[in-house]
C-alpha cells in the first residue's frame, strides 16, 4: 500500500495517547516478535531520544510490552499489558538510554529471548502517525516497514543465496515490489528483505530454506 | 480517479459532477482496489470509536496517564445542561465532544487519530455536535468523514501534519481545516465553499506553536481541540454565507509548511518553549528544561 489512504489520515484507531509514542510503539513490537519462534521467555527493551524521555507518560512501555504480546494498536488490553506479562509469565524490563544521541529521537532496541533461548535483537524507528521502519536486526543494518508482505532471508553472505530466493519466489508466482541485501561484512551473516504486493503463498519458508547457505526464513505479514 | 492538489480535487468534483466526499471515496476504492462496502464498513467502525470516545467521559471520567487533565468535559457538560452556555448548542456539544476524547486519548483509552492522536478531538466534535443539533443521518456523517478525509490527505501530501515538523498549526490546524470543509458540505455547501472554509481555518491559526507541558498529549492540547472545533466552525459559517476567501486552500496549505519549518524547534513537540517553560508547568512536572 504506498498511497495515502482516507484511513492514514482518519486513522490508526489506536489507545491513545500518541500515535509515535503509544501506537507506533506498539506496531515497531508486534513486527519484532514475529522474528522469533515463539513462545518468549523474556524481553528487554532500551529507549532512546524522546522515548527515554517521556515513555512512562505516554505509555510507551505498555505499548511495546503489548505490541510483543501480539496486541494490535487498537487492543484496549495494552493498558493492562504489565498484568497480563505477569500472568503469560513473560520476564521484562525498560532501560532509558540517554548517552546515545546519534539516533532518530523514537528509536527503541528490543531484545528477546524464547524459551529454547534463542535470543534475537531488533531495533525499530517510530516515524510518526502510527508509520515505522524497522532499523537493524541482530546489529545488522536492515530497513523494513511492515506496510508490505515482507520475507526476511538469514543467511551466509555466499555466491547463489539471491539466485535461489529469486528462483523459489518467481516458481511460487510471487511479484517482488523490493529487495535488498543486507550484511554484516564480507562473508559474514548477510539479510536479504524482500517485499511483495501480495501475501506470500502459504509455506513458503520451506523452499526458501532448502538451501545449505540459508540460516532461516521469517515471512510478516502486515 | 486520484488528485494531488486542491485545484485537482474541485476539477474532479466538476467533471464528476459530485461532493468532495463522493471523489474521496471513490479514490479510496479505485487506488485501494477495495469494494464500495468494505470501505464503508471500516468508515463505520471510525465512526463508532470518535462517537465512544467523545461521549463515555461526560458520565464517566478519568484521569490522564500524566495526571494534568481529566473531568473537564462532564464539567462542561454540567454547565451546559445548567443552561449556562453562551457559545449555543453547536459550539457548546462541539467543545464537549472535542475535549471528551483527549481525555480518553490521554487515559489511554481507544481513539481515531484524526489525522493525529493529539489533535482527535475535533473531527468527532463538530461532526457529532453538528449531527445532535441539526438530525443528520449516520450515512451523511459517514460522508462528512470522507471529505475530511480528501483535506487531511493534501495536508499529509503536500505538506505535514506532524507537530515535530509543523507545529499544532499542522495538528489541530490541519484537523480544524478538515472539520471545517466537511461541515460545509455537511450543511450544504459547495466543493469550492468546503475549501475556502479549510483555506480560512489555516489562515486563522497560521503559526500555532506545539508546546505541551511535559511533553506529554495532554495540556495544553485539550484547550486547543476545543479552539480547534471553534475555529472549524467559524470557518464554515464564513463559506456558507457567501463568503469567499482570497487564498485558495493549496497556497494556505503551503504557506502553514513554510510557516511551519521556520518555527524553532524549541517549539516544535520538544516541550523545550511555550506553555511547556512556564514557570506554574515545570513546578506541575517537577522538572524545567
Amino acid at each position: 500500500m504506498s498511497f495515502i489512504s482516507v484511513f492514514d489520515v482518519l486513522g490508526p484507531n489506536m489507545i491513545g495517547p500518541s500515535s509515535s509514542h503509544t501506537a507506533g510503539a506498539a506496531v515497531i513490537a508486534f513486527l519484532a516478535r514475529k522474528m522469533i519462534a515463539p513462545p518468549l521467555k523474556k524481553v528487554d527493551f532500551t529507549l532512546y531520544g524522546s522515548f527515554s524521555k517521556t515513555y512512562h507518560g505516554h505509555g510507551t512501555d505498555r505499548a511495546l510490552l503489548g505490541g510483543i504480546m501480539g496486541f494490535d494498536t487498537d487492543d484496549i488490553r495494552i493498558r493492562n499489558s504489565f498484568d497480563i506479562a505477569a500472568e503469560r509469565g513473560l520476564a521484562y524490563s525498560f532501560t532509558p538510554c540517554d548517552t546515545e544521541t546519534d539516533i532518530h529521537p523514537n528509536t527503541v532496541d528490543i531484545r528477546m529471548e524464547n524459551a529454547r533461548g534463542q535470543v534475537m535483537t531488533v531495533r525499530g524507528e517510530s516515524l510518526g502517525g502510527g508509520k515505522v521502519r524497522i532499523s537493524r536486526i541482530n546489529g545488522v543494518e536492515i530497513d523494513f516497514t511492515g506496510e508490505y508482505s515482507t520475507a526476511i532471508v538469514v543467511q551466509q553472505d555466499k555466491p547463489g543465496v539471491v539466485a535461489h530466493i529469486t528462483k523459489v519466489l518467481s516458481d511460487s508466482n510471487v511479484n517482488i515490489a523490493f529487495m535488498r541485501l543486507f550484511r554484516e561484512s564480507k562473508g559474514n551473516t548477510a539479510y536479504t528483505i524482500v517485499e511483495s504486493d501480495g501475501r506470500f503463498p502459504e509455506g513458503i519458508e520451506a523452499p526458501l530454506r532448502d538451501n545449505p547457505n540459508v540460516h532461516d526464513v521469517m515471512i510478516i505479514e502486515p | 480517479m486520484d488528485f494531488k492538489s486542491a485545484k485537482e480535487l474541485l476539477a474532479l468534483c466538476q467533471q464528476e459532477q459530485c461532493p468532495i466526499s463522493e471523489i474521496m471515496r471513490r479514490r479510496e476504492c479505485v487506488l485501494g482496489e477495495t469494494a464500495r462496502d468494505t470501505v464503508d464498513h471500516r468508515m463505520e467502525r471510525v465512526l463508532e470509536i470518535m462517537r465512544d470516545s467523545a461521549t463515555q467521559p461526560i458520565k464517566h471520567p478519568t484521569q490522564s496517564m500524566g495526571g494534568l487533565i481529566g473531568g473537564e468535559a462532564k464539567k462542561v457538560s454540567a454547565h451546559a445542561s445548567r443552561g449556562k452556555m453562551i457559545c449555543g448548542d453547536v459550539l457548546g456539544k462541539a467543545i464537549i465532544y472535542a475535549i471528551a476524547v483527549l481525555e480518553v486519548n490521554a487515559s489511554m483509552g481507544l481513539i481515531v487519530a484524526a489525522p493525529t492522536a493529539g489533535s482527535a478531538g475535533v473531527v468527532p466534535g463538530v461532526l457529532l455536535a453538528l449531527q445532535d443539533c441539526y438530525k443528520i443521518s449516520d450515512n451523511r456523517l459517514l460522508d462528512a468523514l470522507f471529505n475530511t478525509g480528501a483535506v487531511g490527505y493534501l495536508a499529509m501530501r503536500n505538506a505535514t501534519v506532524a507537530g515535530a515538523v509543523g507545529g499544532c498549526q499542522a495538528e489541530i490546524g490541519v484537523a480544524a481545516a478538515m472539520a471545517a470543509s466537511a461541515a460545509t458540505e455537511l450543511m450544504g455547501g459547495t466543493p469550492e465553499q468546503c475549501l475556502d472554509a479549510a483555506s480560512t481555518v489555516l489562515m486563522n491559526m497560521l503559526g500555532l506553536v506545539c508546546d505541551p507541558v511535559g511533553g506529554l498529549v495532554e495540556y495544553p492540547c485539550q484547550n486547543r481541540n476545543a479552539s480547534g472545533v471553534a475555529n472549524a466552525l467559524v470557518a464554515a459559517e464564513l463559506s456558507l454565507s457567501g463568503v469567499r476567501q482570497l487564498i485558495p486552500f493549496d497556497e494556505m496549505l503551503e504557506t502553514m509548511y513554510t510557516v511551519g519549518r521556520r518555527i524553532p524547534i524549541e517549539l516544535r513537540e520538544t516541550a523545550l518553549g511555550g506553555c511547556a517553560i512556564t514557570p506554574s508547568a515545570c513546578e506541575r512536572c517537577g522538572q524545567c528544561h
